[in-house]
């Protein structure tokens, strides 16, 4: 492009090509419409391409969600509620990426762990697991497992030792409360991260855990985060989910017919 | 389940032809999590191989699910044209890759043999064919359709535009179909899916959209895409729809998993012909991906590749306007990185124009595999120059109901530009009228949602 042969002349620079070439006939229009939508809107365009700016923010919050796969569960978060630290038989992120079968079942030391230092026989057995996001057990366990504590201790509902389970799927759920002998079993798992939040954590509740049991046995709790339903108000729910289901002595469809029903008429 | 018959043709090395099928395919999570992948690339290769010097009657008489205990199955082999099949059956699976690689071979050489091939050939010649074979082949096959505008004409490239809201809030469905209409994008459908699988929201996204379409008078489509029956009981109260979807699978097992049979697809379909809004003829949307049977424990043993192909094969007896493989959303444990979901999406594209049904794609991903935009902008650029019928988009690519990320508006125009191809001529005519389009590009104007307001 440096073709003038006169690197002395005195021409004007080139003004630099406006980073949004759209004609804005509305200014406050488009701010309304960008303000109230949670997709990306009135993000503009540099010919077909977006501006700078837009694509920079989509990998900025690609790169946070990517994180949330990747990153660990800290030890201070475990320590600081007597977490008792398990895994399952998932060696690495990318075999637990492939391998949902291997994140559903304890490793042997698990196993042996489980057996030596958890109260057998709860009422109420709680699993933490990052699942496909570490950053949602971070930003939501800190407040929702006081809440949930404190809300069955007030309710007389007996509660095992909480573990931790490193790598694990929903379903490990059932390993746990299985070997445990619990009544009922709660898993709280982080969600696969989007763009808008990698922090959003899901509960799912299971009555009466053995392994291999359906998807359709379990409740769920999801979406649960600041921009979600907050994790103090999720805990709440779930006390009262867990009493119903204590005194249903069922979880998921059996507690409530909300499968939609299917008709072919 | 499993075939017992022996393959002549595969020697000793293999037992059944859903074997050899399995074994034959490129790496793909998905059949090393079913158990039933080729254990290292000597053995992928021996039994493609085999899979060269089988006979299409080979194919046809063992189809991957016994016929008596499926009915995609039953689907399939009772659309075979028989004097047609007759012809080919004695080629070999590398006969009709070459064939479809010769020069001379068009759409016209093609569609010659098309209504003679069961969806398992085409499974086993897309096994032996790489990714410029699968890019060539699809490029020289044209699959229009119609339903209010034609998708799929030589030089145009269409595009859904997918307005999601994880709210259902249709005032932001309505904000994000000006933008991307803005963009020059939804000449295939505007196409929502909803958070709510009911009624009243399935009634009430298409009665916006339907608004919007014809106050601004757009040539396109709507469609809500909840489950079929929903949209059923929503259209027969009057709801206006131009389109009826549903999500298919590849057994019969399948598609029970998605509470749909055979016998209520031939009554949507009936209904779609008689109460949807559009002019037609073509007025039936179906989405699918590699790894739904397995996702819902009902493979049957089979491997991904081949059971999608079965789905195209299912959604031919519908005449469909629109079909796309979703084909990144399913995730890592089917497949598990940008490689993959390329390798899959030119199979499913390719399979699909095949099998005679109007494909497109939506190229996407999610948080967990190892993709990014990167990879599927390749995919997109691949895909258009193959002449995929349409793609999907959302803004900037990030669909925030979903928790996925595809295409975004601005890719649209990029590729319209990358290969000189256009929108559909009746949209492109009214972008042009809107001032949004002019000499094959968008106009200043483009781009900016308010000029809908």
């Amino acid at each position: 492009m440096a073709s003038d042969s006169n690197p002395d002349a005195d021409a004007e620079p080139p003004e630099p090509t406006t980073s949004d070439d759209a004609d804005r006939g509305d200014e406050d229009a488009l701010r309304r419409i960008a303000d109230r939508n949670p997709t990306r809107l009135g993000v503009g365009r540099s010919g077909p391409r977006p501006t700078t700016e837009a694509l920079l923010e989509f990998r900025a919050d690609h790169g946070v969600a990517r994180d949330a796969v990747h990153s660990r569960v800290s030890d201070d978060l475990l320590k600081e509620f007597g977490l008792v630290r398990l895994r399952t038989r998932v060696a690495d992120t990318d075999q637990y990426l492939a391998r949902p079968d291997l994140g559903r079942e304890l490793d042997a030391d698990s196993l042996e762990r489980l057996e030596r230092d958890c109260e057998p026989a709860p009422e109420v057995q709680l699993v933490v697991s990052d699942g496909l996001s570490s950053s949602a057990v971070e930003a939501n366990v800190p407040q929702l497992l006081p809440a949930l504590l404190d809300g069955l201790e007030a309710r007389g509902i007996s509660v095992g030792t909480p573990v931790f389970v490193e790598s694990g799927r929903v379903d490990v759920m059932d390993a746990v409360g299985e070997e445990l002998e619990a009544d009922c079993c709660v898993n709280l798992i982080g969600e696969r991260p989007g763009l808008r939040t990698a922090e959003s954590l899901s509960a799912y509740l299971v009555y009466g855990p053995e392994r291999g049991s359906a998807t359709a046995k379990k409740s769920v709790v999801s979406n649960i985060h600041d921009g979600g339903l907050p994790p103090v108000e999720a805990g709440a729910e779930l006390v009262d989910l867990i009493a119903e289901m204590l005194d249903a002595e069922a979880s998921g469809v059996d507690l409530r017919e909300d499968d939609r029903e299917f008709r072919t008429e | 389940m499993a075939i017992q018959t022996t393959t002549p043709a595969a020697g000793d090395r293999f037992d059944s032809v859903v074997e050899v099928l399995a074994k034959a395919n490129e790496v793909k999570t998905g059949d090393e999590l079913a158990g039933i992948a080729a254990d290292a690339d000597a053995e992928r290769v021996a039994a493609k191989r085999a899979l060269a010097g089988m006979r299409l009657e080979t194919l046809r008489e063992n189809p991957v699910v016994p016929a008596d205990e499926d009915e995609v199955t039953r689907v399939i082999q009772e659309a075979v044209r028989e004097p047609i099949y007759d012809e080919i059956k004695d080629w070999t699976v590398a006969d009709l890759r070459e064939y479809l690689v010769a020069t001379g071979t068009g759409e016209r050489e093609i569609a010659a043999i098309r209504p003679g091939l069961t969806s398992e050939m085409i499974a086993a010649v897309t096994k032996l064919m790489s990714n410029l074979d699968l890019a060539l082949v699809t490029s020289r096959m044209e699959v229009p359709a119609r339903c209010n505008t034609t998708v799929g004409e030589a030089g145009t490239l269409s595009f859904r535009l997918q307005p999601n809201d994880p709210a259902d809030d249709v005032s932001n469905i309505i904000d994000a179909t000006r933008e991307g209409l803005s963009y020059g994008a939804g000449d295939a459908v505007i196409g929502v899916n909803p958070v709510q699988d009911s009624v009243e929201t399935t009634t009430r996204i298409l009665e916006a959209t339907h608004e919007f379409i014809e106050e601004w008078d757009v040539p396109t489509q709507n469609c809500c895409l909840s489950h079929v029956t929903t949209q059923m009981d929503a259209i027969r109260e009057g709801a206006p729809a131009d389109l009826v979807f549903q999500s298919l699978a590849g057994t019969e097992a399948g598609n029970d998993e998605f509470g749909v049979d055979v016998d209520l697809l031939d009554e949507a379909h009936d209904l779609a012909q008689r109460r949807c809004v559009s002019s037609g003829p073509n007025v039936m949307y179906f989405e699918t991906g590699q790894g739904a049977e397995l996702s819902g424990d009902a493979h049957e043993g089979v491997d991904q590749l081949t059971l999608e192909a079965r789905c195209y094969g299912l959604a031919k007896r519908y005449d469909p306007f629109l079909v796309n493989t979703v084909v990144g959303f399913i995730g890592p444990e089917y497949l598990y990185d940008g490689r993959q979901v390329i390798r899959a999406g030119l199979e499913d594209v390719f399979m699909g124009q095949l099998h005679g049904i109007p494909m497109g794609i939506d190229a996407c991903y999610t948080n967990h595999m190892g993709a990014d935009q990167n990879d599927i902008e390749n995919l997109a650029v691949l895909l258009a120059a193959a002449g995929a019928n349409y793609f999907i988009t959302v803004p900037m690519g990030d669909d925030v109901m979903l928790n996925y990320q595809s295409n975004s508006y601005h890719d649209a125009a990029a590729l319209w530009e990358l290969f000189d191809l256009e929108p559909a001529p009746a949209f492109r005519e009214w972008l042009a009228e809107m001032d949004l389009w002019r000499e094959g590009r968008l106009t200043e104007r483009a781009g900016d949602p308010t000029i809908f307001t």
